[in-house]
């Protein structure tokens, strides 16, 4: 039983008149601890991949089994309480709260999770210290540069200790630097043995992952191990 | 689950987050609840006013007035009558015969002018008996009331008010001094002590005198009212019977007489100004809709705005119902905050008004202020709560692209 299993994931979208296929037939398979990059041409289908994989999206038609379980027909709350324990998501343009600071942006995941305030202030001085941050705890986003901002982004994202990452172009917001840091990151993240996948425009960076799929057109076009 | 003081600390935290939208919405609750807290306690200040003069009347006092009404009340066509025979003396001393009553007061009411030492001023003349100061619970400050006399031929004799002593003899003592009343001459006997109020005829100012004196100085054989008090309050209904009874006998048999309890004369105003009350509530109240309005305006943009703050929440693993109490929290806060503090504009108003106008015990009632609270905050979390909903429930990918 591999991690993530997807079987014929169908998503149409409705614009007006006229359906946007935007995955096709898509399968695949993806086994616990792998590092996988995914990349195509804009618009080919890469985001509503990686969202349907963070359960933030639903499929028209398919099925997609995380860790042996159908998760495709599972109630709202209980793909909420997945997304909680199992999924890191790291957005492009980060998503962090504005009004809140660092700290409090990576304490959300515990927050939601109801875990007693005393463990979250361990696991936050922890995940401030492992990403870098240890002095920038109480400043609020604005007060932040922008690898500064993804770091926090992927401090949240890790914080509950998920299965799996999933970043939508981490690095599409960052000079070419700050996002080698960024990539070396989540590689590290990877190395402890978190699921990671990475949609990437950066040929470059997509070039790093130990298996690397193309889409184009909805369509999976080529997945190459290396 | 999240836990409670969390939902709370982030609910502040947003709330605090947008000073000017939270500042707005405040107000708008605030000057809703103010005005209701407001405008009752005009009201049913006016209510209480007019309620506490008539209890200075004594509650088991039945006045008869000469003429015949259909009600008995001070409803429409009170007053008119169908030429009445006159009350006279003889009237009232007939009424101390009923067991039932024990004071009677005939009373004579006219306007003439006082003077003493040169001083002269138009004054309001009483004729009336020993009985008149407990009826109208007077008391007086020097010498002694009336004395009991046959009520059909008065001494010259006069008690006069606070403010008549105060005018016409200032720092001279009244008692014993002569005083002229119209074209007669009598002896203060009396200075009633200050009260400030007495509806209708303020104390301060009258001058009393025996009945038939007040009846030659103003040449008439009848009587104004007679005041009757029953022995107490739950003999006042067997009490109006009799007095009927009694007036009927001496009237050939006619009901040519109209009697008034203070009950149905404090029924009525309290009737009236209650309606007035609840008006001017309602009207308060619109002002309150209005807020709750523009409450769900407000929550409605911050929801539009946060729905992408929603959709994140929701991509790490927030509840729809985690989303709901949370924005449930922040609209309970800002509508209890907004309640409390147009309770505390509304009472200082309440204060306010008192001092500018001491008379008038202008406090709000319980239950317009329960009712003002209660509306702002319900329409409050309800008003903000629906927009919320509606972002709970949508895919965090939907929301997390709303910008
Ligand atoms: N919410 C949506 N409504 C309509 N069309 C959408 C929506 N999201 C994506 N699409 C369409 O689906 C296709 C794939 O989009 P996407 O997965 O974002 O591409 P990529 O991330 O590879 O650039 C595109 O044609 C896009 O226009
Ligand atoms: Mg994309």
């Amino acid at each position: 039983m591999a991690q993530i299993e997807l079987d014929k994931i169908q998503r149409i979208f409705q614009l007006g008149d006229s359906e946007v296929h935007a995955l096709q037939d898509v399968s695949l398979r993806i086994e616990a601890g792998e590092y996988v990059s995914v990349m195509g041409p804009s618009g080919s289908g890469k985001s509503t991949l990686l969202n349907l994989l963070g359960l933030l999206d639903r499929p028209n038609d398919g099925t997609y089994r995380l860790e042996g379980r159908d998760v495709t027909t599972l109630g709202p709350d209980d793909q909420a309480r997945v997304r909680r324990e199992r999924i890191g998501f790291v957005f492009q343009s980060f998503h962090l709260v504005p009004r809140l600071t660092a700290e409090e942006n990576i304490a959300l995941p515990l927050l939601l999770a109801g875990i007693a305030p005393a463990e979250r202030k361990t696991r936050v001085a922890q995940a401030l210290s492992d990403f870098g941050l240890g002095t920038r705890g109480d400043h609020r986003p604005d007060q932040l540069s922008g690898g500064q901002r993804q770091r926090v982004a992927i401090a949240r994202a890790t914080i509950m200790q998920p299965a799996m990452l999933l970043a939508d172009e981490p690095t599409g917001n960052l000079d070419r630097a700050t996002g080698e840091d960024v990539t070396a990151l989540l590689e590290t993240l990877n190395g402890r043995g978190v699921t990671l996948i990475v949609v990437t425009h950066d040929p470059h960076m997509g070039e790093r992952a130990h298996r690397r799929i193309r889409m184009e057109d909805g369509r999976i076009q080529s997945d190459t191990q290396r | 689950m999240m836990r409670s003081r969390d939902i709370l600390a982030f609910a502040t935290r947003a709330a605090t987050a947008t000073p000017l939208r939270t500042a707005l919405m405040m107000l708008a609750m605030a000057i809703g609840v103010a005005a209701v807290v407001l405008l009752t306690a005009l009201g049913d200040g006016a209510r209480r006013y007019v309620v506490r003069e008539f209890s200075a009347l004594g509650s088991s006092l039945i006045i008869v007035l000469p003429g015949r009404t259909e009600t008995g009340g001070l409803g429409a066509g009170s007053f008119v009558t169908n030429t009445p025979r006159d009350l006279t003396v003889d009237d009232a001393a007939a009424l101390q015969r009923s067991g039932l009553i024990t004071r009677v007061a005939p009373l004579v009411v006219g306007n003439s002018e006082i003077a003493y030492g040169g001083r002269l001023r138009e004054v309001v003349v009483v004729g009336s008996s020993t009985a008149f100061a407990e009826i109208r619970n007077f008391t007086t400050a020097q010498g002694r009331f009336l004395p009991e006399e046959d009520w059909r031929r008065g001494s010259a004799v006069a008690v006069i008010g606070a403010t008549l002593d105060k005018e016409l003899f200032g720092t001279e003592p009244a008692l014993g001094k002569m005083i002229r009343v119209g074209d007669r001459r009598y002896r203060v006997i009396g200075v009633l002590a200050a009260s400030g109020s007495g509806l209708g005829m303020n104390a301060d100012e009258l001058v009393i005198v025996p009945v038939a004196a007040a009846q030659a100085l103003f040449n008439a054989s009848s009587l104004f009212r007679i005041f009757a008090e029953a022995r107490n309050r739950d003999a006042v209904p067997a009490a109006k019977d009799q007095i009927l009874d009694i007036l009927k006998a001496r009237h050939d048999g006619e009901e040519d007489v109209t009697l008034i309890t203070q009950d149905a004369v404090l029924g009525t105003f309290d009737r009236i100004l209650g309606a007035l009350t609840l008006a001017v509530a309602g009207i308060a109240a619109i002002s309150l809709a209005v807020a709750g309005i523009l409450v769900m305006n407000v929550m409605l943009v911050a929801v539009t705005q946060r729905t992408s703050e929603i959709g994140l929440l929701k991509a790490l693993g927030a509840t729809g119902r985690a989303i709901r109490l949370m924005f449930l929290t922040e609209a309970a806060l800002l509508s209890i905050a907004g309640a409390l503090a147009g309770l505390l504009l509304g009472h200082l108003g309440a204060w306010g008004l008192r001092l500018a106008f001491p008379v008038l015990p202008a406090y709000p009632p319980d239950w317009a202020i329960l009712a003002g609270l209660g509306t702002a905050i319900v329409t409050g979390v309800l008003f903000g709560v629906m927009p919320a909903r509606h972002a709970a429930t949508l895919d965090p990918v939907d929301a997390l692209a709303k910008r």
